[in-house]
């Protein structure tokens, strides 16, 4: 991708948002899945606007996704939040059909995958997509190396190619080392590396990624994060990110898709939703966030009214790391776009009502 | 109050009938496990009691300890030196025949009732009849249909052998987590890429769970076969209680101990 990545970004390892490209890769067309013994009866309740819970006591159906639209661009990393039950799960299943939709189009490049034969999903499923898991899911019989190289043996490639693959992947995720170790003798942190080498040695299009982090420590969990945020620099993927940590969404979306009662809320990028949630439970979910690690430099820029002073701050750096810059001068700092160009300028106290808002104001 | 079905009379008609006109069905049946208990029963024949002594304790060796495989040589010399090396590896050979026959139906029936609740749903009672039925008494029409010999000797064995294979395979694929299912679907599994690299793998320690229990309910029907002419140590232990011979009775026993022992040490490393 001809993204240059800005210098001092939102991570070190943040890949640079995209802004030019807008070609849909991953298409979900008025989706649902209703669970229970007659789809359709739910379906039909479903269509006349039902409640979940009535929907439940009445009928004993579970609405898991309702009516979910949604278009994924190429080379997104795209972050569906909920809390549990909110049936974002279940949502990343039917994007591979791991669960059938009740109803609607999963378009990939245009191909509708739900109409495809059981024969040409798995070929779907080998060459185009593949799957991290939040309780990792390792074979454990295999040793590591085996394990990334699972995708590979199972489309036919033969052991030697596999290996081979799977050990560039493991290096890839810094794990080489272990390669010939059992699963169950790594860490979480270690064994979920794995999954990811498993994933993204198949090169697929699309990588789906149900809670992946969420059952690491803090601390590997950032770790993680940047890892495949690294991966995702050097190589860009469209990526499906399920999550209901809300911090690990807004540090690594591109855009976030919030969920609720297998529904979606709103669809943005984390600062539009902050700045502008579509109602009281968007508000809500987002109300522990702090601007200071949401918002750039860039988001809050104004004209500058008066010459310039001073070394200029980059537009994707964050302002809880141009704080110490604002509190050391007083004169309104510059902004520079990533090929150096003056954007704008803040002064101490648009950057002190920011923080205070908790969203940019007019 | 006279209310009477008579269940008795049923079943012995069935018998007749199928003793009547099931004779060449029988045969079939009879003459495979024939070939096959004598053919492993003369292999294990072959090399001197010594040599496969040792090779048992080579295998020992290797799965367990050595430890394990020094009781395995000491107390095989032990079976040739009270001279039921004969019997001991008849015996031998009728459990490994009727453990591999109960494995290769049992196992197949195990997956078929992990995939499907109907087919479980069926066979959990049948399962609880074949274990819980006294052997006596399907060991009578074994004899009608098979003769006497090792042969009906070795179908009520496979029948008492084979609900655990059963069991615990069904049990170990439903256990496997959902996750690691999900897991070879999302990569491309078909259904039996999904059966054998991903399900049956890591339902191994619950099938080879399986495979011992087999083994081992096949040992200790083995001196209740002996009654309908099975041979091996059941008979040895047979012909103590019938002569009164507590000595002669104790030695056959301990021989199947033995036997138990170091099958059961064996195949539960497999399972590990």
């Amino acid at each position: 991708m001809p993204c240059a990545p800005a210098p001092g970004a939102r991570s070190p390892d943040r890949p640079a948002r995209r802004t030019s490209h807008r070609i849909v890769h991953l298409r979900l067309e008025h989706i649902s899945k209703v669970f229970g013994s007659e789809p359709a009866l739910g379906l039909e309740a479903l269509h006349r606007g039902i409640s979940k819970s009535e929907l439940l006591a009445v009928t004993n159906h579970v609405i898991g996704v309702r009516d979910v639209s949604l278009d994924i661009e190429h080379g997104e990393l795209f972050v569906v939040m909920g809390l549990s039950g909110s049936g974002k799960s279940t949502l990343v299943r039917l994007i591979n059909r791991l669960i059938e939709p009740s109803e609607g189009h999963v378009l990939l490049d245009g191909i509708d995958v739900t109409a495809l034969s059981n024969r040409d999903l798995v070929a779907l499923r080998r060459d185009k997509m593949s799957m991290v898991f939040q309780s990792f899911a390792l074979l454990p019989h295999l040793n590591v190396l085996d394990n990334v190289a699972f995708g590979l043996r199972i489309a036919g490639v033969d052991a030697t190619t596999a290996r081979h693959h799977a050990r560039a992947a493991l290096e890839l995720v810094g794990i080489a080392e272990v390669a010939g170790q059992r699963p169950e003798q790594l860490s979480g942190g270690m064994q979920q590396r794995v999954g990811l080498a498993r994933a993204w040695v198949t090169e697929p299009e699309i990588l789906l990624m149900d809670e992946a982090f969420s059952a690491l420590d803090p601390l590997i969990r950032t770790e993680m994060q940047d890892a495949l945020l690294e991966l995702q620099r050097n190589d860009r993927r469209t990526i499906v990110f399920i999550s209901h940590d809300l911090a690990e969404a807004v540090r690594i979306a591109d855009r976030i898709a919030i969920m609720s009662e297998g529904e979606i809320r709103q669809v943005g990028k984390p600062a539009e939703i902050v700045g502008n949630p579509a109602d009281g439970y968007v508000r809500a979910f987002f109300r522990d966030v702090q601007p200071g690690r949401l918002f750039t430099a860039g988001d809050i820029a104004q004209a500058c009214d008066g010459p310039i002073y001073g070394e200029p701050v980059a537009a994707g750096a964050l302002l809880e790391e141009i704080l110490p810059r604002a509190a050391a001068s007083d004169a309104p700092l510059p902004v520079a776009d990533a090929r150096g160009n003056i954007i704008g300028c803040i002064d101490r106290g648009r950057l002190l009502q920011t923080l205070a808002a908790g969203q940019p104001t007019s | 109050m006279s209310f009477d079905i008579p269940i008795d009379r049923w079943i012995s008609t069935l018998v007749d009938w199928l003793v009547d006109h099931g004779q060449g069905f029988f045969d079939v049946i009879r003459s495979t496990l024939e070939v096959l208990t004598f053919g492993i029963e003369d292999l294990l024949l072959l090399p001197p009691d010594w040599l496969l002594a040792c090779a048992l304790g080579g295998l020992a060796w290797w799965r367990v300890n050595w430890r394990f495989a020094l009781f395995t040589v000491a107390a095989l010399l032990l079976i040739v030196s009270m001279d039921l090396w004969e019997e001991t590896v008849a015996t031998l050979a009728l459990v490994l025949a009727a453990t591999l026959v109960s494995l290769l139906l049992g196992i197949p029936l195990g997956i078929a009732c992990a995939y499907s609740d109907r087919v479980e749903r069926i066979i959990r009672p049948v399962l609880d009849l074949m274990q819980t039925m006294p052997a006596f008494v399907y060991l009578i029409p074994a004899a009608m249909f098979f003769g006497l010999g090792p042969v009906p000797g070795v179908v009520a064995t496979i029948i008492f052998a084979m609900p655990p294979a059963v069991r615990l395979t069904n049990l170990g694929i439903r256990q496997v987590p959902a996750e690691l299912v999900e897991a070879g679907l999302a990569f491309g599994c078909t259904w039996w890429q999904l059966l054998v690299k991903v399900q049956l793998p890591a339902a191994r320690p619950s099938i080879m769970a399986g495979i011992n229990q087999a083994i081992m309910l096949a040992l200790s029907m083995v001196v209740i076969a002996s009654m309908i002419g099975a041979g091996g140590l059941g008979d040895t232990v047979l012909r103590g209680i019938q002569r009164l011979d507590v000595g002669l009775g104790f030695e056959g026993g301990l021989g199947v101990v033995i036997l138990a022992i170091i099958l059961d040490r064996i195949t539960q490393s497999f399972g590990r």
